[in-house]
């Protein structure tokens, strides 16, 4: 995996609440059995009309939302379906970092998982970024900090393990192999 | 396995990891890149369900699965599963069904076990006192691998329900009615146990239904304390331990429930009574009236005017009386065996409405084989309805059992999302007496008015 440490980008801002996985990728485009490929099928029946073609209004589909790695959404971001690829669409995308008030439980940890970094901020900063779509931020996840446009700085929560994977690009499975024989002792005692 | 500490997770050991052809190929994928093997396949348990086909022809007769892509999922999961020593509950098997149907019908879910799945229902295994959860597939291959998984303690939530619910008003509707107060976010980070009287009224089906949807409001995982209607139903179950290994088991899952005195980080109360036949109008499982109610006059934020434009319903209108084209019987929710003879209630002697599809998709080969014994296949023939193979159908549309653009289905399913059930269809969760009801009407119908 790619190291995490700081990200500077314009946003995307979807303001919905309680954007759910299914949005972010309908269950039809699952019948992959890779995880390549997905960005095409990212929001799939918000971003294009019954015919395929993409919907001028969709954000996505607007010339300014290109190369924005940063996604800001209303609250309750990811809720639904346990599907990993709904992250691994959103990074096909180029989207390295999602934003919102709340994330929902196996969407956060399957991001984390994969480099999509969480960013849960308070309801006053979700809103100014709600309003201003396009917005510059840095994401810096050694300290934990959103900088936003003019200089204010919020925190941010980050599970420290998941926090040390991000920064040094390993993932937890390394970590989990590392602990295979406290793993057979466990299993010899139960 | 070890405890959390300020710098590093828990290590949960997992007693049963079930898997399914979806999410788990590229679990798979991800062992033969690095060289690993499954660490314990005898805690592996392998079925297909969410895009098998429904059809007869298809899953027995050799017809051919029209989804290309589907099919190669299934044929890379018999791969998979001889690769790694896993075993496999494959398209033909007696014993396949939706996962979380399988897993406690054969006496795998037990009291205590960490239980988990590919799938966000996984919740559903709570019901027998199992912590389950669904896991994403990076995790899968953590657990084919290591049969371990990272986890911080999860914060807790007693939901706490009183009294007798009313004839006509089921376990899918006291689900429906504790979303609808703790929104669908309500139970993110938490764990839920479902406590109280009506909760241990409960027999294991209607368990099910209730942890089944923990996720539906925001919760990994919802359990319910074993009691010996969780040891009645698990006596008999092929996979259950035997004799003094039984007798040890029980002994254990005796000391599980909660302390009386334990405290809980939030409580939420309801009082039975009160609770009607409920049913969704809107785009996620939090937006829910009882089926005597009306569609809100107005929500919290933007949502409610797309979610009322994208189900073309008015606010303010009753729900009752609304014209309904597809109604779906199935799903991991509510297609156990106690489901179909509620469904069948309603339809023995009665037809479906003209015009109306009804689909019957039961839980598992298990289910389908004990319902056709019961006579029910017959009714829901007789009344109109398509009786099918087991699996998840249309509760997600992966298979091609879809509800086409615009149309309206009552489904006994757990998720109303835009698209949900097929490319613009309108969902509306309900139990399956209201399902059963509203295809005899053709329109929602409080289904207490045919019982």
């Amino acid at each position: 995996m790619e190291p995490f440490t700081t990200l500077t980008s314009r946003t995307v801002v979807l303001a919905a609440t309680n954007i759910d996985t299914d949005q972010i990728i309908p269950a039809r485009f699952l019948t992959t059995t890779t995880r390549a490929g997905l960005g095409k099928h990212l929001f799939a029946d918000w971003r294009y009309d019954e015919r395929g073609a993409p919907r001028p209004d969709f954000v996505l589909n607007r010339s300014e939302s290109a190369g924005c790695r940063i996604l800001v959404a209303g609250r309750n971001f990811g809720c639904g379906s346990s599907r990993e690829h709904a992250p691994w669409a959103l990074l096909d995308h180029g989207f390295r970092a999602v934003v919102s008030t709340g994330i929902a439980d196996i969407f956060r940890s399957n991001s984390l998982k994969n480099g999509l970094l969480p960013v849960i901020v308070d309801e006053a900063t979700s809103g100014w970024l709600l309003a201003h779509p396009g917005a510059e931020l840095t994401v810096d996840l050694a300290s934990g900090t959103l900088s936003l446009p003019g200089g204010a700085r919020v925190s941010f929560p980050i599970e420290a393990f998941a926090r040390h994977c991000l920064l040094n690009g390993v993932d937890e499975l390394g970590y989990l192999l590392s602990r295979s024989s406290e793993i057979e002792a466990y299993e010899r005692r139960a | 396995m070890a405890a959390e500490t300020a710098a590093t997770p828990a290590v949960l050991h997992v007693d049963l990891h079930l898997i399914h052809e979806v999410t788990s190929p590229q679990a798979f994928a991800l062992l033969r890149e690095r060289g690993l093997s499954v660490r314990r396949p005898d805690l592996t348990l392998a079925t297909m369900d969410h895009s098998t086909p429904t059809r007869t022809a298809q899953v027995f007769g050799g017809a051919p699965i029209t989804i290309e892509s589907a099919a190669r999922q299934i044929r890379e999961l018999e791969a998979n599963c001889a690769q790694f020593g896993v075993e496999l509950l494959g398209l033909t098997s007696e014993q396949r069904g939706i996962v979380h149907v399988i897993g406690p019908e054969l006496g795998l879910t037990q009291p205590g076990k960490t239980i988990v799945c590919g799938d966000s229902h996984t919740s559903t295994h709570g019901a027998m006192g199992a912590l389950a959860f669904g896991i994403g597939t990076t995790e899968v291959a953590h657990v084919l691998a290591t049969q371990c998984l990272l986890q911080r303690k999860p914060r807790t939530l007693a939901v706490e329900v009183d009294g007798t619910l009313q004839a006509g008003v089921t376990a899918k509707d006291l689900i429906l009615a504790i979303i609808g107060r703790l929104g669908v976010a309500g139970g993110t980070g938490h764990v839920i146990e479902y406590r109280g009287a009506t909760i241990r009224a409960l027999d294991m089906d209607e368990r099910m239904t209730v942890c089944n949807r923990s996720i539906e409001a925001g919760a990994r995982a919802g359990m319910i304390a074993p009691d010996d209607i969780t040891y009645a139903y698990l006596a008999t179950r092929p996979r259950a331990p035997k004799g003094a290994a039984w007798e040890r088991a029980l002994a254990g899952w005796r000391s599980l429930p909660t302390d009386p005195d334990a405290r809980f980080d939030r409580k939420l109360h309801l009082t039975a009574g009160t609770i009607e036949p409920m049913i969704t109008w809107g785009t996620n499982p939090g937006m829910v009236v009882p089926v005597t109610g009306t569609i809100p006059l107005a929500g919290p934020d933007a949502a409610f005017a797309r979610a009322v434009g994208y189900m073309g319903l008015e606010p303010g209108a009753p729900i009752r009386g609304q014209p309904v084209n597809v109604v779906f019987i199935g799903s991991c929710t509510n297609a156990r065996l106690s489901d179909l003879r509620s469904a069948a209630r309603v339809l023995r002697g009665r037809r479906i409405a003209r015009g109306l599809t009804m689909l019957v998709v039961p839980g598992s080969q298990q289910v389908k084989r004990q319902a056709e014994a019961e006579g029910l296949d017959r009714v829901f023939l007789e009344a109109g309805a398509e009786w099918r193979e087991s699996g998840c159908s249309m509760c997600l549309g992966m298979n091609g059992d879809t509800v086409p653009r615009g149309e309206y289905a009552v489904s006994t399913s757990n998720r109303n999302f835009e698209g949900r059930q097929g490319v613009g269809a309108r969902t509306l969760l309900a139990s399956p007496l209201t399902a059963a009801a509203s295809a005899v009407r053709g329109r929602v119908t409080d289904p207490r008015e045919l019982l």
